[in-house]
């Protein structure tokens, strides 16, 4: 009786345990949710592109992690808060969603990462670009992966100064990403002995800047920064080419400015812009490959958040199959644990923030004389060691930091 | 240097030049909007979508067909405008008469429709027409540095406006056609062809958004979205100016122009509200706008 007991026990023992490790990977699929911007303003740097870049990532894995299928659904967050919201919220309530990527518009992230630290699911970050996500906003469920206005401003300004550039006039886009830049962009100019002369904030978004840029021209500064994104860079610039703004002396520096934007507006209008970059297709052999793959499919070259989404794809999967869990604090600590190395990131790191740390580039745009080819646009002038380009954790406000 | 509320004058200037450049976009907008309106009594919720049309037309004829600018300038608006034709003939025909919701939601309709294709074809970020040779460089006006592009969109405009405010105003044609909106069951018992009129009306206020876009083209980037961008405030000046009044469309879209202008100096944040503040005032003040003739 006590041996049929002790065999009991141990069978039921053994049982739980053998169903405890099934049940690691929830629902037997590891299911993924892609949510961008799949048709306005921001399409051509996320968009369906972006959702490609998932599936190159998934396919490589041969759709499975040790036989658990992966499972992606996707849907357009409409640039607006509470849809993006909404749309996480259902996924990870009704089809127990693991994983969120894509998420562009730092209004659309902020508040659908709220939702992903309820769910106590993962977000994967990598179109937005508010330094707030992992600073006062920062979670243990959400990495910030491509990055941030901190690291634009700080490589783009930076560069700009050492090269003679003291006196700035910021044009910001009149909303939160703006005026976040602004900042930004004011603290490393004033700690690197220049001085701000004046800014202006444009409705957002606009499509006439002829105004604000003969504003700009007038205040004599050496150095026009655009604290804005997507059209409105675009606009500015064009316009700044017709004012003759360069011929006269003065520079322009780009903050938020994607490949896309400047296949756009062609070399004749952007050349010698500086910008900084998390990642470009031309800047190694591995990333020449993987975006030669990308191109094939989708017929035009990633942006640095095309490759950002299949990297973090790929450290996440990784994750999931090193340690044979979808938990999000299992594969948070894994991923954490591993350097990130593939075409997007040499030694990246992510640090307790969730802040994906890895080498920046300043590049500059190529003159048509020196581009080779429809997509051959950039020069890398410097790659920016990781720990220089993003914000350092000493002066994080990242509950996650202070509280240690 | 004198100063006007802490701005120079000099600066003064230059704004209310540029000011000046973007009425006459408003203007050339505007008085397609209210041509169509005057004869048809639709709502053309499809302009900005035309004027994009417009700025496709001379940026694929460029890159495809090899057509200059000049041609364009010409050619665009011919082929946008028999599209017009086309779209009155076969869709706004059938529902002439009616109330003014269905010509708004149908032409709404069909501008969601054409601005969703062309995003599928053309992507959101869209493309770069060349500045043509013979417009490049500018003047230095000593207040302002003036493209010489920007000179010409004036005189192009306002050539184009005024144009048609003579033919609508001081021709034989003109004078048809206002009858045909003044009573048009009298204007076909002369003998008149008053769906013909209509007819080539559409058409040629289509026509006249898609000059402005292919004006446009060189300056701004050349988007799906960038009509629908400028549709709502070409239709706050259309209301301010009085729904119909061809004289009001063009002297309001100048106005706004310099007005917008102006609040760009002193207070940029407010830019793209004023106008709309102003048609508050105006429609609690004068319900059929400034140039409108009360029903």
């Amino acid at each position: 009786m006590k041996m049929l007991k002790k065999t009991a026990a141990a069978v039921l023992v053994s049982s739980m345990i053998a169903s405890a490790a099934q049940a690691e990977i929830s629902n037997d699929e590891i299911r993924i949710g892609y949510l961008a911007d799949m048709s306005g303003t921001y399409r051509d740097l996320s968009g369906p592109g972006g959702l490609e870049a998932l599936n190159m990532a998934i396919e490589d894995f041969g759709g499975t992690v040790d036989g658990k299928k992966i499972v992606t659904f996707n849907a357009d967050d409409l640039n607006k808060p509470d849809v993006g919201a909404n749309t996480v919220r259902q996924w990870i309530d009704e089809r127990n969603v693991d994983m969120v990527t894509g998420l562009v518009a730092s209004s659309v992230v902020l508040a659908a990462a709220k939702v992903v630290e309820q769910g106590g699911k993962l977000a994967l970050i990598s179109g937005a670009a508010a330094s707030s996500i992992t600073n006062e906003f920062c979670s243990p469920n959400h990495i910030h992966w491509t990055y941030d206005t901190f690291a634009l401003a700080n490589g783009t300004a930076n560069a700009v100064l050492k090269d003679g550039g003291k006196s700035w006039f910021i044009l910001t886009a009149d909303y939160a990403f703006g005026h976040a830049m602004e900042a930004d962009i004011k603290k490393v100019v004033e700690a690197e002995g220049g001085s701000v002369v004046g800014t202006v904030r444009h409705p957002f978004p606009s499509s006439d800047f002829s105004s604000y840029i003969l504003q700009a021209q007038g205040s004599g500064a050496d150095v026009i920064a655009l604290a804005n994104a997507g059209a409105d860079t675009v606009n500015s610039l064009k316009t700044a080419s017709e004012f003759g703004v360069t011929q006269s002396g003065q520079r322009l520096a780009g903050m938020v400015v994607f490949l896309n934007d400047i296949h756009a507006m062609g070399l004749d209008v952007t050349q010698g812009l500086m910008l900084t970059t998390g990642w470009y297709w031309d800047m190694d052999e591995e990333a020449r490959a993987w975006a030669k793959r990308y191109e094939e499919r989708v017929g035009s070259m990633p942006t640095m958040v095309h490759a950002g989404i299949y990297s973090a794809a790929t450290h996440y999967l990784n994750a999931v199959k090193e340690t044979g869990s979808d938990d999000t604090a299992t594969v948070r600590a894994q991923m954490a644990k591993t350097p990130v190395n593939d075409m997007f990131a040499k030694n990246g790191k992510i640090r307790e923030d969730g802040r994906m740390v890895h080498d920046m580039y300043l590049v500059q745009v190529k003159t048509p004389a020196e581009s080779k080819g429809e997509w051959d646009l950039y020069k890398v002038i410097r790659t920016i060691p990781g720990d220089e380009a993003f914000r350092p954790l000493s002066e994080s406000q990242c509950k996650l930091v202070t509280q240690n | 240097m004198t100063l006007v509320f802490g701005v120079p004058l000099s600066v003064l200037f230059g704004q209310l030049l540029l000011g000046l450049i973007n009425g006459s976009f408003y203007a050339l907008l505007s008085l397609g909007l209210a041509i169509i309106f005057g004869l048809l009594r639709i709502i053309n919720f499809a302009h900005g979508a035309q004027y994009m049309l417009g700025a496709f037309a001379a940026f694929l004829g460029l890159n495809y067909l090899g057509i200059n600018y000049w041609a364009a300038l010409l050619l665009s608006p011919l082929l946008i405008g028999l599209l017009g034709i086309g779209i009155e003939r076969g869709l706004l025909r059938r529902i002439a008469g009616e109330d003014h919701l269905y010509g708004l939601l149908l032409t709404f309709g069909l501008a969601l429709i054409v601005e969703g294709s062309f995003v599928k074809l053309f992507g959101v970020s869209g493309s770069s027409y060349p500045m043509p040779e013979l417009l490049k460089g500018g003047h230095n006006l000593g207040f302002m540095f003036l493209p010489t592009y920007r000179a010409w969109v004036i005189v192009a405009a306002l050539t184009v406006c005024f144009a048609t405010w003579y033919m609508i105003e001081r021709t034989r044609l003109g004078s048809y056609l206002r009858a045909g909106t003044e009573n048009p069951k009298l204007m076909q018992a002369f003998g008149i062809n008053v769906p013909l009129l209509v007819t080539l009306t559409y058409g040629y206020g289509v026509a006249l958004a898609a000059f402005a876009g292919v004006l446009a083209a060189p300056i701004y980037a050349v988007t799906p979205g960038m009509g629908s961008n400028l549709l709502i405030v070409v239709f706050a000046v259309v209301v301010i100016g009085g729904m119909g009044s061809i004289m009001g469309a063009i002297v309001t879209g100048l106005a706004m122009g310099l007005i917008e202008g102006l609040t760009k100096v002193f207070y940029p944040e407010a830019a793209n509200t004023v106008i709309f503040v102003i048609m508050v005032l105006v429609l609690l003040m004068r319900p059929a706008g400034l140039f409108g003739k009360e029903a």
